[in-house]
């Protein structure tokens, strides 16, 4: 019997990417942790990493990263192919495509804090339009949407300046790749 | 503040918005809430429940004689009452939950009723 090795070539960009899930799956896990009075309120602390991922590697790197977080993340935490697991991946996928709008956004103007602002309203968008047609489908869901709302505002203003911080403290790498 | 120096002009303008959207959803969702039903009591039995996204209008026998109501794009009025004061008539179109309209005369009442109950009931 022979011993065949799969190699798999790995390039720098694969280790980064790999690095940065890493940081967002453990930011996801404490998340995970905190108690919340709603279920669907969450501080999103992993988006921290896909804000500094988009500023310097560009949108593709943060696609991949936010991706590969949803889906370990809920493998970690027991709730791939649930309902959970839908309602972030939802969630994501719009404020990425929110995320590649926004980054286009004038640099002087707009910062950080505007792409967390604009992901985490995207967010929500994604969660409850999956809600409504898919977990909920009653109109009594959009009671909710103040609360969410709010949550988003705050959250994606902490995320976003937080995000804003580690970029100025962290001045490596080709900063502001996409403008 | 060192984390405010973190703030890009447009950053503001993004906060501003979001709590416009904040409050707005505020107004949308807890203020008006969303009528579903118009439940018209007869005697201080249902005598009806009127789904509100379908217009159509209705004839409530009372002791006095026939009261119309009619419901009309997610409203509903009484059109004509044989009470003497015509009270309910004059209260017009009734759109938000809790609403209610009472033509005492004719034992008829008609309330708008949404998914949740924001108070027992609004007059004027």
């Amino acid at each position: 019997m022979t011993h065949s090795v799969t190699r798999l070539t790995t390039t720098p960009e694969d280790h980064r990417i790999a690095q940065m899930a890493a940081a967002a799956i453990g930011l996801a896990l404490i998340d995970a942790a905190i108690p919340l009075p709603l279920p669907g309120i969450k501080p999103g602390l992993a988006n921290i990493v896909t804000l500094v991922v988009l500023a310097r590697f560009g949108w593709a790197t943060a696609a991949w990263v936010s991706g590969l977080r949803v889906v370990a993340g809920s493998l970690l935490l027991g709730q791939f192919m649930s309902p959970g697991f839908f309602m972030s991946l939802s969630g994501s996928l719009l404020s990425l495509i929110v995320l590649a709008f926004s980054v286009r956004l004038p640099g002087r103007w707009f910062g950080p804090v505007s792409w967390s602002i604009l992901a985490a309203f995207a967010h929500i968008g994604g969660q409850l339009l999956l809600a409504r047609l898919w977990l909920i489908p009653h109109n009594g869901l959009f009671y909710l949407v103040p609360l969410f709302s709010a949550a988003a505002l705050a959250f994606g203003i902490i995320n976003g300046l937080i995000a804003a911080h580690l970029l100025d403290e962290l001045p490596n790498g080709p900063s502001d790749a996409l403008r | 503040m060192r984390w405010l120096a973190l703030f890009r002009p447009g950053d503001w303008l993004l906060t501003a918005l979001g709590l416009v959207v904040c409050a707005v959803s505020f107004h949308l969702a807890w203020q008006g809430g969303m009528a579903e039903k118009a439940v018209i009591k007869r005697g201080g039995e249902i005598f009806a429940e009127l789904d509100l996204s379908r217009n159509r209008k209705i004839d409530v026998p009372g002791p006095l004689g026939v009261t119309t109501i009619s419901v009309e794009t997610r409203r509903v009025r009484v059109v004509s009452d044989p009470g003497p004061r015509q009270y309910c008539v004059r209260q017009g179109w009734l759109s938000r939950p809790g609403e209610i309209a009472i033509c005492a005369p004719n034992q008829v009442s008609v309330q708008v009723q949404g998914g949740k109950e924001a108070y027992d009931s609004l007059s004027y």
